[in-house]
């Protein structure tokens, strides 16, 4: 089973695209889950309501739309690829147009995600535009109350208000604003939906696809790049911690005309010890071990193992009794 | 599975921003969490409604930010790095400001959500700022005319309280109002902290993404040298705890041992012997209970020194061939590690 799901995730990261995706479906999902929880509260006052309703149906958008362009990966690529400076690489601005528009198509999914999903439930349309109803239109109106009509009519967003008590005037006026928000809601899905149909069909006529496979290749081959440079510079940085934390204990025990470390006794000493010996890197005592801890916090070595990364090693050589070699190891 | 965990484990420990990532998020969730189990009780007061209203959208979030730098390892790394003394290493100051900057951007986000929350929730506004209403605007205030100024203001004090205020027209209206305004500054700072968020992360890169990459790596490199070091120091410690003990129980019962080894040089025959002698070597040496019982009696009373003995560690008569062939290495005098100086007549052969 974990070699499925390696599989799996393996599959999703090596194509960035699959990556993106699945993070702008996660933001629109986001988007609806914060819609049903939020407690939209209309104020009920005729300045008012216009204003937040408005606001209420704008603001999220935009908020949505800087987290799209935030949390995807395809964003920095694009700003290293369009900023860098020549270099031995060519620059290709196809390549960042594409990441261009790919990244703006899938930040603006959230955002209408939102917008649809408030016009089809049309509690911000009823708050917004109930003041823009004739009342002549339907019966029962409250008129027993001192308020004017506007305030009235700013009044139906409010179900708990105590002047629509047993009034079906309120209901019938929401019905009627929510099913315009509905249709206006319907057609922009509509409009989007062709608009994209006839972009899929006419697409191929005027572009060219030779190209077009090129642009995405070297896209998808910038976004591999920038991973795998950041991998390899974690594997250097752990190789290059432990060299010279290593090299710094040998340092403790170095002889002091040639600076080179101890090399490993040549006896018949068991495997076991061999591999104590190699773990001690030659510190034994605790004056020695006090003195490494101290200088770890006083004097950090320089940053440069090229003396441990180059070390020679002892090569025997065996010479028969004639001066002839045996074997050698150099 | 137990490799498989280590594995993950050890990726998501290699690659700290996903960890510092998951900690962080956790933390937002466990900010949400509480203010939804919190019990929100305004005083109804005129003297304690703005303090409370206003101490609980604010405090909070302070204590969240305390305790994101609190939970994040780097914090301490950042420290020791901006304490140490220069030794042979120069300091580099972009790289304190890197880690710095990283550690407040994520030990924010919590305390962003919490506020977030609070205000699109409306209550603490509600109990903030009640005081302040004009009554007049939100209908039939007919009963509050004649009050005197302090009466007025210890009306206005109750609405926050469902079950303080008889007039509950007034009181909703008045709730809807401050709550939509508590809601629209909600909006308005979610939009200002976004903003913010993106032009760090989307401009930033136009102006300085090769300095940019070096700290990085540098100040990855000091959290894994830090990290290595200690590894290494726990390996050393193992080792030297072995050898130290090992030296101990050889002192203890010391001619026991290399008469065994004679005995067992001599009849070393095949597979068997081979056997035999590391079972005699675990009992390295001690088979009465006298001599244990001293062993255990010295380990208390009388500890060995922290200092090993380098030739002394496969009994005594390869110690005479290890310290001729020492002698010839390294110039040691006897097997033992001095620290003065020392001899070298060997010959050393590069790789080049």
């Amino acid at each position: 089973l974990m070699e499925r799901l390696k599989l799996v995730l393996q599959y999703f990261q090596s194509n960035s695209e699959s990556i993106s995706n699945g993070i702008c479906i996660v933001l629109a999902l986001v988007s609806v889950k914060l819609y049903t929880s939020f407690d939209f509260n209309c104020p009920c006052l005729p300045q008012y309501n216009k204003l937040y309703s408005l606001g209420v149906m704008t603001v999220p958008p935009i908020i949505f739309f800087f987290l799209g362009v935030l949390v995807n990966r395809h964003t920095g690529v694009m700003m290293d690829e369009w900023m860098r400076p020549v270099g031995n690489r060519s620059k290709n601005p196809a390549v960042v147009k594409y990441l261009f528009s790919a990244m703006l198509q899938r930040a603006l999914l959230a955002p209408m995600v939102w917008i649809l999903v408030t016009l089809l439930d049309g509690k911000i349309f009823i708050c917004a535009f109930s003041v823009s109803v004739d009342p002549g239109l339907f019966s029962g109106v409250p008129n027993n109350t001192g308020l004017d009509v506007i305030r009235i009519m700013a009044k139906v967003p409010c179900k708990e208000d105590v002047i629509f008590q047993n009034s079906s005037f309120r209901k019938a006026v929401s019905r009627y604003v929510r099913c315009y928000s509905q249709a206006v809601g319907w057609s922009i899905l509509l409009f989007l939906i062709i608009l994209g149909a006839m972009g899929r069909l006419i697409k191929p006529c005027f572009e060219d696809h030779a190209a077009f496979l090129q642009t995405r290749y070297w896209s998808n081959y910038l976004d591999v790049e920038q991973k795998l440079f950041d991998e390899t510079c974690v594997l250097h940085a752990r190789d290059f911690a432990r060299k010279c934390v290593v090299q710094f204990f040998e340092d403790m025990t170095e002889d002091s005309i040639l600076h080179l470390p101890h090399p490993p006794f040549i006896s018949n000493v068991s495997e076991r010890w061999e591999e104590e010996e190699e773990r001690l890197h030659g510190v034994t005592r605790q004056e020695q071990m006090d003195q490494l801890l101290n200088k770890w916090y006083y004097g950090k070595p320089e940053l440069d193992v090229t003396r441990i990364a180059h070390r020679p090693r002892p090569c025997v050589t065996w010479q028969d009794p004639g001066g002839r070699t045996l074997y050698s190891d150099v | 599975t137990m490799d498989k965990f280590r594995m993950m484990f050890q990726f998501l420990q290699s690659n700290q921003e996903s960890f510092m990532n998951g900690i962080c998020g956790i933390m937002a969730l466990a900010s949400a969490q509480m203010y939804s189990a919190f019990e929100f009780s305004c005083p109804c007061m005129p003297e304690y409604n703005y303090t409370y209203g206003i101490g609980l959208l604010v405090i909070p979030p302070i204590w969240f930010f305390l305790l994101g730098f609190v939970l994040n390892n780097n914090v301490s790394v950042l420290a020791e790095e901006w304490k140490r003394p220069t030794g042979s290493r120069t300091k580099d100051p972009t790289i304190l400001r890197y880690m710095f900057c990283s550690i407040t951007q994520r030990s924010l986000i919590a305390p962003a959500l919490w506020v977030s929350v609070t205000l699109m929730d409306g209550k603490s506004f509600l109990c903030a700022f009640s005081i302040n209403l004009d009554i007049e605007k939100f209908g039939n205030s007919s009963f509050v005319k004649g009050m005197s100024e302090t009466e007025k203001i210890r009306l206005l004090a109750r609405i926050p309280c469902k079950d303080l205020f008889e007039n509950q027209e007034i009181r909703v209206a008045a709730t809807r109002y401050i709550k939509c305004i508590s809601q629209a500054c909600g909006w308005i700072f979610l939009l200002m902290m976004t903003f913010t968020a993106f032009l760090i992360r989307a401009i930033r890169p136009c102006f300085t993404q090769a300095a940019f990459l070096k700290t990085k790596y540098w100040s990855h490199y000091i959290d894994i040298e830090r990290k290595m070091f200690d590894e290494t120091c726990k390996e050393h410690a193992k080792s030297f705890a072995k050898v130290c003990i090992h030296q101990y129980f050889e002192n203890i019962s010391g001619e026991m041992q290399s008469l065994h080894r004679h005995r067992s040089g001599q009849d070393d025959s095949g597979d068997e012997g081979e056997d035999k002698r590391s079972d005699e070597d675990k009992l390295l040496g001690i088979r009465a209970q006298d001599d244990m019982n001293k062993v255990l009696w010295n380990w208390h009373t009388c500890k060995p020194a922290l200092a090993l003995r380098k030739d002394q560690m496969d009994g005594e008569n390869s110690s005479k061939l290890n310290g001729k062939i020492n002698e010839g290495f390294n110039g040691f005098a006897n097997g033992h590690a001095h620290e003065t100086k020392k001899r070298e007549w060997a010959v050393y052969y590069s790789k080049v």
